[in-house]
């Protein structure tokens, strides 16, 4: 009874947060709406038993890559009503492909047949007694582990192109080098002289 | 957890009214606990500055001045909240909040002794990690929602402070992990640990100290807040109740992470050094003594160093620890793995 009146919960909050999303009037908060309803996937995964993957949801999206965005879209300097005036001649394209797209996936699904192999791998719960995180670890670095390594070989070279494209060389801006100015040393830069009264240096 | 459960049970509640009831007890008596170690922690931090400084710090309310956290509690709570025309109200209100809750529910996995936690749960690492990350929203959205230049300023500067700082917590907690090989937090704290692996956690130990001053926009860290060029920063608009609740979750988050360092790194509720003869005082005291002691760092630190300038905390963050964690991680494993010390 608790499971199923928690997931109602969560579903309902995620939903009507999702939508918030799309509907809020300010960016800002469509983007809190939007932290808000990846927690409460994170409590669907929790429901499911897949805690592993609900903690990773909260800290890569919600603790890194959502703060990163409201960064980004609190900088924005957007006029909300500049925005909205032009959004009604949009509406008639929208609703063509929206409509072609709800089409394409009715006749997907329609056509849709399972292959008997598939639903059989597809339940594949965790063993009794193997905690979902262990039992992740296993299947990622045993059976998986090339296309494992392989994503992440991608990410890096995503990684690098990104430091590639936004780098950019100044030669007129003076750098400050942290090891040059920690190396410094009195005796290198400071001089003491003894000078005699009404001669100078 | 079972013998109050069994009390309830046996004033004829029903089952899980029992478990609900119980749960709620634990959760009460944690949380007024943490919000009274908050207000000595205030006290003792202005006693320590003060005797830093040369001066007797709070002295006049009660004996000692003991009351005086109390008296400034009541003090902010009788002041006007005063909510500025140009907010975004309902973001501005829900910040403090935010704040507050988060730097309270991450004691839900904390173990301040053997089966004393509120939810033993197997993720608990990776729950306290991704809560104490959620810590940021309070601050950005309370800089943001005060539509004020200072406070817009603050919040920038402390999301990409914790977010720089978060990436080497994580490579220090993925070394504890390692050493332990259980994510959950009763575990690592029993994990059994030879003399060179401690040895070898002692540099990320150094680090982690660094990086919760950081994440806690603390002293030498505490540029959000500098009131020297931002006049208070992310929280110069709050005033009254709303003020006093970031007030609190700052040093609930101090106590928060001085917990985390005792359960990664000091052993937790164990005597330390693993003396057997001092086994026989009670498990809370070492795991509130040791807690204590990293307080003291804190505020140590805040008496003696001044405060880092921007762009080296962020030289710091990504080109110190960021590499140097990295090499650690790869360091440890290595080892570990050599010395067939996996666990």
């Amino acid at each position: 009874m608790f499971e199923a009146l928690a997931f109602y919960v969560f579903a309902s909050v995620l939903v009507a947060s999702a939508l918030m999303v799309i509907t809020a009037r300010n960016p800002v908060h469509s983007v809190l709406f939007l932290i808000l309803s990846f927690f409460n996937a994170a409590g669907l995964f929790v429901l499911l038993g897949a805690e592993f993957i609900a903690m990773i949801l909260v800290i890569v999206y919600v603790g890194a890559v959502a703060v990163l965005f409201l960064f980004v879209v609190m900088m924005l300097d957007i006029s909300f009503a500049d925005l909205r005036k032009g959004a009604m001649q949009y509406v008639p394209v929208g609703l063509i492909a929206g409509g072609i797209l709800l089409l394409e996936l009715i006749s997907i699904f329609a056509a849709w047949q399972f292959s008997p192999e598939a639903s059989k791998n597809a339940a594949a719960p965790t063993p009794e007694g193997v905690e979902n995180t262990v039992a992740l670890g296993r299947l990622i670095y045993t059976d998986y582990v090339f296309a494992f390594q392989a994503a992440g070989m991608v990410l890096l070279v995503a990684m690098i192109g990104a430091i590639v494209l936004t780098h950019r060389q100044r030669p007129d801006v003076r750098r400050q080098k942290v090891s040059a100015q920690n190396a410094r040393r009195p005796e290198d830069v400071l001089e003491i002289q003894k000078i005699s009264s009404n001669s100078g240096v | 957890m079972e013998l109050v459960t069994d009390f309830f049970s046996g004033l004829g509640f029903p089952q899980w009214l029992a478990m609900a009831s119980a749960s709620a007890l634990q959760i009460i008596a944690f949380l007024l606990v943490v919000a009274l170690s908050v207000a000595f922690v205030v006290y003792g931090e202005r006693k320590i500055l003060g005797a830093m400084q040369r001066r007797q710090g709070p002295a006049m309310v009660g004996p000692f001045g003991l009351l005086q956290s109390f008296a400034d509690l009541l003090k902010l709570m009788g002041k006007e909240t005063i909510i500025p025309t140009q907010a975004n109200r309902p973001v501005f209100v829900l910040a403090p909040i935010l704040m507050l809750v988060m730097a309270f529910t991450a004691w839900a996995v904390i173990p301040v002794n053997a089966q004393w936690v509120i939810a033993d749960i197997n993720v608990g690492i990776l729950y306290l990690f991704a809560i104490s990350s959620m810590g940021v929203y309070g601050v950005i959205m309370a800089g943001w929602a005060s539509n004020s230049r200072y406070a817009f300023l603050g919040g920038l500067r402390s999301a990409s402070q914790m977010v720089s700082y978060e990436v080497s917590m994580g490579l220090i907690i993925v070394c504890v992990l390692l050493v332990a090989g259980s994510l959950n937090l009763s575990d690592i704290v029993m994990a059994d640990r030879p003399v060179w692996v401690q040895i070898m956690l002692l540099p990320m130990l150094g680090v982690f100290l660094v990086s919760i001053l950081a994440e806690t926009n603390r002293c030498p860290f505490d540029l959000p807040e500098g009131e020297s060029e931002l006049s208070g920063g992310f929280m110069v608009e709050y005033s009254g109740v709303l003020f006093t609740l970031f007030f609190l979750s700052e040093y609930a988050n101090m106590v928060l992470m001085s917990a985390m360092t005792t359960v990664l790194f000091l052993g937790g509720w164990l005597p330390p050094f693993g003396v057997e003869a001092l086994a026989f005082v009670p498990g809370v005291i070492w795991f509130a003594l040791k807690v204590c002691l990293i307080l003291f760092f804190f505020i140590w630190v805040r008496g003696t160093l001044p405060r880092y300038r921007y762009d080296q905390l962020m030289r710091l963050g990504w080109k110190v620890f960021l590499p140097f964690t990295l090499l650690w991680v790869m360091v440890v494993a290595g080892s570990l793995l050599v010395f067939d010390a996996l666990p």
